[in-house]
């Protein structure tokens, strides 16, 4: 049982116990159970550590954290062992022993797991001089690999609810409001409202019932960033709630999170009982007389959810389907209340703001967009995985030195932000400033932080069809222009990737385009046509390569490729097997296959499994 | 598997306790009643529609603009396949192809003998491992095509066929 706590005196003191019985000498493993880690087999290297130093007898000076998301997945199952900070990457169970044996009792490195440097392969020791972590600064993602999401007391020992005692104590709800604006954060969700100026509407809305929500229906595709906070820090998420709760003046509180989240949803909701065990939640937090209460909701899987009003008639039970915002939600949200929605990242950030004051805050980053920024960074890059940086970092710094570039020797196309609702990014825009203001003046948007990274072998054709697609699937069908609109758009784009498009076609997608932005009821069908037209502004030769020429540049597009066999084939017959329609028939050995273009489906299994790259696409 | 009606009432009366009959937790309710019932039975909806008194309707309209619901009963295996852009660009597409090929099913369906359901997913947050499937909620990262067919048959019943 945890003991409760009613002042933030009694939390000082807390903190200070539990400093005081942790033993500074011992070292920590700290093994991600991140998603990302887990996949790749963390937790039966966590296993297979606490067996292997118990065997060697070294339990008393050697400790195994489960933490939260080290970020840098692509490199998992990650292993940080402190204080030395030495960076294991890729660490398999038949790696425990050696690890256990050389590092943990004999005190030296085991060089074949330390990270290789992309350019000069020379292997690197400390976490920090890892270059995809150098170039970060780690605020919100600071403290994820060192804590174990469970446990409220790892929280605690890194300050944990500092600010919230700082807000109830030495502030009162406007200062708190007035410190967030002079802040500059601006909600991390995408749209960019001024997160200050949201509090204060609901605080000033009339009513006494006011609702606080949390948005983690990370619903685009790419973005991972809520899901980490929310699964690894989850206190964090919760301070800022508390915190925001007691300036706009607000009782109850809502998690919305995606169902397919399971590990976030397991964190959460234990981060809740153990904080209202403790008096920081639930009723007279800290002994303030200030009540506050969290629920959870687990979303259904739609992706219009994440939509402010969309995900409000979700959380009443109701279809998710947004309305019209000429009330602001700020009015009448939530039960017809009003109702501030922020989303994760952006409740994360509150306590770092009360605790270090506006003035730090807002000294980093851009004029209009301060602080950092988690993005996903993923697709076509190396060092694929979550990273933090200051808000004006150039597109170029995160994807080459940050994400180490574009693996395979290809060339890098395009570089798409803010999921479906944002646009793509061509090379010649590499040395763009990252922040709100920018992504948006080049086509693009933030979102909630996705960045896919495109090679030469990306299609940008099939791009915007592949957004399209994704949305007609999950639009709620309210509103006329967007349900008709995608439709249209999505049969267009069909009939051009299928080599059956005109110029006319062209000329008409723009015209949707213009009419569903301007037209539509929510942002889902606002920002829809973005993909299509940054597609259409950036890389128009390849739209007209498919519908001039019928070709397309990439190979991606099915009707117009075909699998070829080349002649430096020597027919070993790793394709013919493979083949699910026996189009490739054996001519015999060392003779090049055969493939018949009529039974070839051009499902590219033979490209695939070929080593020899005999197979060419044409 | 056939479950009888009374069984379900008594199951769905269990889980709106859970939730204090409260209506506006009817998402959740839907949720828990799936993972309880393995689908969502038309006997479970029109329970619920009179145990909440709320119209049946919107037990629908809610049950059926879900993604994660089904209406139908799923297979023993379900298989999810992610959709999500990270996974679009390393090829999901061909992954997607490939399991459809070897099942013979549509994403959204189950084969008749009701071995394997198919569904495809937006994005599981896990994009670094792209493309990836996942199996009765074990997730498989980094597919390729060749990998496919070995995965399904370690699922499948001894000497049954996929």
């Amino acid at each position: 049982m945890l003991k409760r706590l009613n002042s933030p005196h009694e939390l000082e003191d807390l903190k200070k116990s539990i400093r005081s019985c942790r033993d500074l000498n011992k070292t920590v493993v700290s093994v991600c159970a991140g998603t990302g880690c887990i996949t790749l087999g963390s937790g039966e290297v966590i296993e297979a550590l606490r067996k292997e130093i118990d065997a060697q007898g070294i339990g008393h000076k050697v400790e195994v954290r489960a933490s939260g998301c080290h970020g840098f997945c692509e490199r998992g199952a990650l292993v940080n062992i402190l204080p030395q900070n030495i960076l294991y990457q890729r660490v398999k169970t038949q790696d425990v022993p050696e690890l256990v044996a050389k590092t943990l009792v004999e005190g030296q490195v085991v060089e074949r797991l330390l990270y290789p440097d992309i350019v000069t392969g020379k292997r690197i020791t400390r976490e920090d001089e890892v270059p995809f972590y150098a170039r970060q600064k780690r605020l919100l993602l600071e403290h994820s690999s060192r804590i174990d999401p469970q446990s409220i007391e790892d929280y605690l020992y890194f300050d944990g609810y500092k600010a919230l005692g700082k807000a109830l104590y030495a502030m009162d709800p406007q200062q708190i409001i007035e410190e967030v604006k002079a802040s500059g954060l601006r909600g991390r969700g995408g749209g960019g409202f001024l997160t200050g100026k949201k509090w204060e509407n609901t605080r000033d809305a009339h009513g006494d019932v006011k609702y606080i929500i949390c948005n983690c229906d990370e619903g685009d595709p790419g973005a991972y960033m809520d899901r980490s906070l929310m699964e690894s820090n989850p206190h964090s998420v919760l301070e800022g709630m508390i915190i925001g709760a007691f300036a706009i003046g607000a009782h109850e509180g809502y998690i919305y999170i995606r169902n397919e989240y399971p590990l976030a949803v397991k964190n959460a909701t234990n981060a809740i009982i153990k904080a209202e065990e403790m008096g920081l939640l639930g009723d007279n937090i800290l002994g303030k007389g200030f009540n506050f209460h969290i629920q959870i909701s687990r979303g259904g899987g739609a992706f219009v959810c994440g939509e402010s009003t969309a995900l409000m008639a979700s959380l009443e039970g109701k279809v998710g389907e947004p309305r019209a915002k000429y009330v602001h939600t700020s009015e009448k949200g939530l039960w017809e209340r009003p109702s501030n929605l922020n989303n994760v990242e952006t409740w994360a950030n509150v306590p770092l703001i009360i605790n270090n004051g506006a003035k730090w805050y807002s000294g980093i980053g851009t004029a209009g967009s301060k602080g950092t920024k988690i993005f996903s960074l993923v697709g076509k890059v190396r060092n694929t995985g979550l990273v933090e940086v200051p808000m004006g970092i150039t597109l170029r710094e995160i994807i080459f030195e940050i994400g180490g570039g574009i693996p395979g020797n290809k060339r890098f196309k395009a570089v798409q932000t803010g999921g479906p609702s944002g646009g793509f990014i061509p090379d010649t825009l590499l040395d763009l400033q990252v922040d709100f203001d920018e992504l948006t003046r080049v086509g693009s948007m933030m979102g909630s932080g996705a960045m896919i990274v495109m090679d030469e072998s990306n299609c940008m054709v099939d791009m915007a069809k592949y957004f399209i697609t994704f949305l007609l699937d999950e639009l709620c069908g309210k509103c006329l222009p967007c349900r008709e609109g995608m439709k249209q758009l999505h049969t267009i784009l069909i009939r051009i990737t299928n080599g059956e498009g005109t110029m006319a076609d062209v000329q008409m997608i723009e015209d949707l385009c213009s009419t569903m932005k301007t037209a539509s009821l929510c942002g889902l069908g606002q920002s829809a046509p973005n993909p299509v037209l940054t597609s259409l502004r950036y890389f128009r030769e390849e739209w007209e390569a498919h519908v001039l020429e019928k070709r397309c540049p990439a190979k991606v597009c099915k009707a117009l490729i075909t699998y070829n066999i080349s002649e430096k084939c020597p027919g070993c017959g790793l394709c013919v097997k493979a083949c699910p329609e026996t189009a490739i028939v054996s001519k015999g050995k060392k003779q090049p296959v055969e493939l018949d273009q009529i039974k070839c489906i051009r499902c590219g299994t033979c490209y695939d499994v070929c080593k020899l790259d005999a197979i060419v696409v044409k | 598997m056939k479950i009888d009606e009374a069984q379900i009432k008594t199951k769905v009366r269990g889980i709106l306790q859970k939730f204090n009959n409260n209506s506006a937790m009817l998402v959740g309710i839907l949720q828990d009643a799936q993972s309880e019932l393995g689908y969502l039975p038309h006997e479970a909806l029109h329970a619920i529609h009179e145990y909440l008194d709320i119209p049946l309707t919107r037990v629908y309209s809610v049950a059926t603009f879900f993604k994660a619901f089904s209406l139908v009963p799923l297979g023993k295996h379900q298989v999810h396949i992610c959709m999500g852009t990270a996974c679009h660009v390393r090829g999901a597409e061909k992954i997607l192809d490939s399991v459809k090929r070897e099942l013979c099913i549509e994403p959204g369906t189950s084969d008749k003998d009701l071995n394997f359901s198919l569904e495809t997913v937006n994005c599981l947050g896990a994009c670094a491992l792209g493309p990836i499937m996942v199996v009765d909620g074990k997730y498989h990262g980094n597919m390729k095509i060749e990998g496919v067919k070995s995965i399904l048959e370690s699922y499948k019943e001894p000497g049954g066929k996929i």
